[in-house]
């Protein structure tokens, strides 16, 4: 049942992100990437990171696709714009997808020198070594580890989210049209 | 549901997105391949963190989409900037920089 459940997640996941990148519309490539993270949310639900799993759906599906969401819908991308598409030249796409897929493919043999030697366990059922805080899938042991070991790391987060909010208002101000001092 | 699989899935996903990242212009579709690259690699780090029954990679998951939602923001609002500037979101327009 677990293996079934992780096989659907999985093609769930592999099939929305391609949609992602293959879709015509970028409402649509946003909608499959939130059924792509969906499919992520429900394999860190299987390997027992539940909170992860409902932090993945509330931060990533909820809020951040969200934002994405409402950027695409306020500048309107999807309507063709005469102005910019005599601009813009022509490049080549056959030859950038052939560069992807070749690096896509040099990165696969790498990935394969890399598992190769890896002894094939099960995640689940493997016998765990003893450490004195072990995984585990209550969220006492995640909040001990973040406001003890990682303390300084949460504070310096916190930090950065005000920093991004002072960035963002300050980014999004309107363009003023100021006589322009030569440096 | 062994290691293997899933290391396999994260590398797919973060191919997809590489592959995103090349053919594509829209610049929200290339945000996006970004994320989806950074989920892969968060997605390897819970697989590691349950293989080795250590709780750090979980919490260093948590950091990471805390990071993602201060990128998109930022990264939304240069695109917004961006668009009022050049009235396109294909990612050939933005050559300001270029020879």
């Amino acid at each position: 049942m677990r293996d079934f459940l992780f096989y659907v997640c999985a093609l769930l996941s592999i099939g929305s992100a391609l949609g992602v990148i293959l879709s015509k519309n970028t409402v649509n490539s946003a909608m499959y990437l939130i059924l792509c993270f969906l499919g992520l949310a429900g394999l860190f639900a299987l390997l027992e990171a539940y909170f992860l799993a409902i932090l993945q759906v509330l931060v990533y599906a909820g809020a951040i696709m969200v934002l994405f969401l409402f950027i695409i819908m306020i500048l309107d991308v999807d309507t063709p714009r005469p102005e910019e598409t005599k601009t813009l030249q022509k490049k080549p796409t056959l030859l950038k997808g052939l560069l992807g897929l070749g690096l896509v493919s040099g990165l696969i043999c790498f990935l394969y020198k890399g598992i190769r030697n890896l002894p094939y366990v099960d995640l689940l059922s493997a016998p765990a070594p003893e450490l004195p805080i072990a995984f585990s899938s209550t969220l006492k042991a995640l909040g001990t580890l973040l406001f003890t070991k990682y303390l300084l790391v949460l504070e310096l987060a916190g930090l950065l989210l005000l920093m991004v909010m002072l960035g963002a208002i300050a980014l999004s101000k309107p363009l003023t049209e100021k006589p322009k001092k030569s440096l | 549901m062994s290691l293997h699989f899933i290391l396999v899935l994260a590398f797919l996903l973060f191919g997809i997105g590489t592959l995103g990242l090349l053919i594509r212009k829209n610049i929200f579709v290339l945000f996006m391949c970004l994320e989806l690259m950074l989920s892969s690699v968060s997605l390897i780090l819970v697989a590691f963190s349950s293989y080795n029954n250590s709780l750090d990679g979980a919490l260093f998951v948590f950091f990471l989409i805390t990071l993602a939602a201060a990128e998109v923001a930022i990264g939304l609002a240069i695109v917004v900037r961006l668009f009022r500037l050049r009235k396109s979101i294909k990612s050939d327009a933005f050559n300001h920089l270029q020879f």
